[in-house]
Parts: C-alpha cells; sequence; structure tokens
C-alpha cells in the first residue's frame, strides 16, 4: 500500500475479511488495483481475472450455490456487459454484490466514457440492483459494509459505485 | 453423429453420488430433466452465456465433487472467453460438455458458427484446456465417463449431436430460487 497513508480500498479489504467474502472476479481498473493486490496476497481469497465482466455475475452465483461468498469488481464501462447476466441472481434470489469504480462523471478526459458512465445506475436499477454510492473516501467502508449486508441478508443484488471524485480523474497526456 | 437425449439419460441413470450437474439454458436443461427429477441437478432457463462461469464457481467452491455441465453451442458461443477464464483458473473437477448440434434448434435451427469454419475443441485448446476432444457417436461413452470422474480437469469434451428438436421436458420449478435451493439442500458448505 501506499506507505502510511490511508488508503479506503483497506476498508473494502476489510469488509471482505470480515463477512469472509472468499471470491474476487474482476476485469481490472485502475481504481481497483490496490484493492486487487490485497486480495491476491491474501491465501484465503480466490482472485478469478474476467474476459468479461458478466461471466463474474456467473462466477459469482456459482460459488454462493457451493457455499462461498464474493465480489465482482469492475469499472462502469463493464455495468452495460452484465445486463442480461444480472437475471440470474435476480430470479434465483441468489445475493450478489459488485464494486463499479465510476468513469465519465467527475473531470473526465475520455469522452467515450461518458455514455456508460451515465448509463450506469440506471441501468442497475432497471435490473432491480440496489444501488449505493461512496462519493468520501471516509464513507467507503461503511458503504461497503451496508450493500454488502443488504445482499446477503436478504438475497438481493446490491451495487457500490464508488465515485470519480474520490478515486481521481485520469489526465491524459499525449505522447 | 450422437443422439443426444438417450445419450445424456445414460450418463444420469449411472451417476454417481459425487456428481453434481448442471445445463444451459434451452435443449440442454430439457435433456437433463429427461433423465428424471433430481435434487443434484440445476438446470438454467436463461441468462445465455453463464452456464460455464457458473458452473467454475460451482467447482472452486465445491472441489471434493465432480461438476459435470451440459451445454449447448449456441450457449458456449455466446461466452467464449469464459473458457480461457476456465482454463487460467483450473479446476480439477469441472467437466464441459457441449452438445454441439450446430444450430439454435429452439428457434427455428438456425445455424451456429460450429456449422461454418468454428470447432469448439480447438478453440477450447487454444484457450488452455489440453484435455478437450471431440466424440460422434455412442461408442465415446465410455470415454467421456472416465473424463468426467477420474481426469484432471478442467475438460471440455465436443459432443456432436443430432439437430432434431426433441420433446420439452420441464424442471420441478420455473422458479429459479425454488431450483436452486433444491440444487444447494445437496450441497455442503
Amino acid at each position: 500500500m501506499e506507505g502510511a497513508i490511508k488508503d479506503w480500498r483497506n476498508d473494502i479489504y476489510k469488509v471482505f475479511k470480515e463477512l469472509e467474502i472468499t471470491m474476487v472476479s474482476h476485469v481490472p481498473d485502475a481504481g481497483h488495483t490496490p484493492l486487487i493486490n490485497l486480495c491476491e496476497k491474501d491465501n484465503e481469497i480466490d482472485v478469478v481475472t474476467l474476459t468479461t465482466e458478466q461471466d463474474g455475475v456467473g462466477l459469482s452465483c456459482g460459488a454462493f450455490a457451493g457455499g462461498r461468498k464474493s465480489a465482482l469488481l469492475m469499472q462502469s464501462s463493464g455495468v452495460g456487459n452484465c445486463i442480461n447476466a444480472l437475471a440470474l441472481p435476480n430470479i434465483c434470489r441468489i445475493p450478489f454484490l459488485t464494486l463499479v469504480s465510476m468513469r465519465g462523471e467527475w473531470g473526465e478526459f475520455v469522452p467515450w466514457q461518458v455514455p456508460m458512465g451515465l448509463g450506469t445506475p440506471k441501468v442497475l436499477e432497471a435490473m432491480d440492483v440496489k444501488v449505493f454510492r461512496a462519493d468520501y473516501k471516509e464513507e467507503v467502508g461503511s458503504t461497503v459494509d451496508a450493500a454488502a449486508r443488504f445482499a446477503f441478508n436478504t438475497n438481493r443484488s446490491a451495487a457500490v459505485l464508488l465515485s470519480q471524485k474520490m478515486i481521481g480523474a485520469k489526465q491524459f497526456k499525449n505522447g | 453423429m450422437i443422439e443426444r437425449r438417450p445419450f445424456v439419460q445414460k450418463i444420469l441413470k449411472n451417476r454417481q453420488s459425487n456428481l453434481r450437474v448442471v445445463s444451459g439454458l434451452g435443449t440442454s436443461t430439457w435433456d437433463l430433466m429427461s433423465g428424471g427429477d433430481d435434487k443434484a441437478n440445476f438446470g438454467f432457463i436463461g441468462a445465455m452465456g453463464q452456464a460455464i462461469p457458473f458452473a467454475l464457481g460451482l467447482a472452486m467452491a465445491q472441489p471434493d465433487l465432480r461438476i459435470l455441465l451440459f451445454t449447448g453451442d449456441g450457449d458456449t458461443l455466446m461466452s467464449l472467453g469464459s473458457i480461457a477464464t476456465v482454463a487460467n483458473h483450473p479446476v480439477t473437477n469441472l467437466t464441459i460438455v457441449v452438445m454441439d448440434n450446430e444450430s439454435y434448434v429452439e428457434t427455428g435451427s438456425q445455424p451456429t458458427a460450429t456449422a461454418g469454419k468454428t470447432d469448439l475443441e480447438i478453440v477450447a485448446k487454444g484457450s488452455g484446456i489440453s484435455n478437450s476432444y471431440t466424440i460422434k457417436n455412442e461408442k465415446d461413452y465410455d470415454r467421456l465417463i472416465k473424463t468426467i470422474y477420474e481426469e484432471e480437469g478442467p475438460s471440455l469434451v465436443v459432443a456432436k449431436c443430432q439437430a432434431k428438436a426433441t420433446p420439452l421436458v420441464f424442471p420441478h420449478s420455473f422458479d429459479g430460487s425454488v431450483s436452486i435451493n433444491r440444487f444447494m439442500s445437496t450441497l455442503k458448505s
């Protein structure tokens, strides 16, 4: 981690440990990288790199059927890939948790990120996913904890949108 | 060409207690249910493309069981990337059997990519699943059984089968929560 600086990904990791989330799948995003690194160092957590975000929905449901809790990490652009797959946890009442790093909202540099960034909460809500949001570092741990408990206690799907304001907007340089 | 329904039924009739069976949407689920109601089965009726990742998650969570997935070429083609994911997160207890009839039979038998130039055995091998082979008739039954119960997976077997429509055989319930809870009652967490 980043020396003595407290990183909010540690707070997410603590929730994973406390709630015994032992499988983490992802299509990587820079915003999730410190959390992915923490999970990869943990022998009790299986990290699965996906080729498309939707496969994380099926993987998570199969793991839950087998008795393991998991979380899917993705960028907002991946949410659209998951729409029909979200029918699976919905109709089976399988708890499903995803953490979404937001693009296309706060100081975004890349216009191509904007459409799915704008669409992310609407798409999730259209598929009956309960949407939580963290805008400040101090509220990440409690928000992820609340979303995870919501999902696993009520057998519903829950997403936490991690705001671009908090993650920091990447400014690209040509050349 | 394999006549799919009796072939699947024979596998189910002789099943061992450590086997759990998942099926992809469509004909694969009707095939699975045609073997009789069994709580140790879970059949998809939607969420196309999700059967392979589901079976992977299940196999990772239940390493002491043997997991068998029956699915179709259409379902598999929708999520080819999941084959790469299976290959790179190897689970030794997973066998994927693609009942490849080279067509979308349920919707009017339109040809799939496997009717053209695509070979799912080669896709699997190229993705990194070395234990992949194609079977074309019932004589290969014993080889498949050995793969399902004894060989180190993950394995992907392409079963070339006839593209004829078969009667629909419904599961105990179309309600996914009923189906998954019955299935989970056969698993130790």
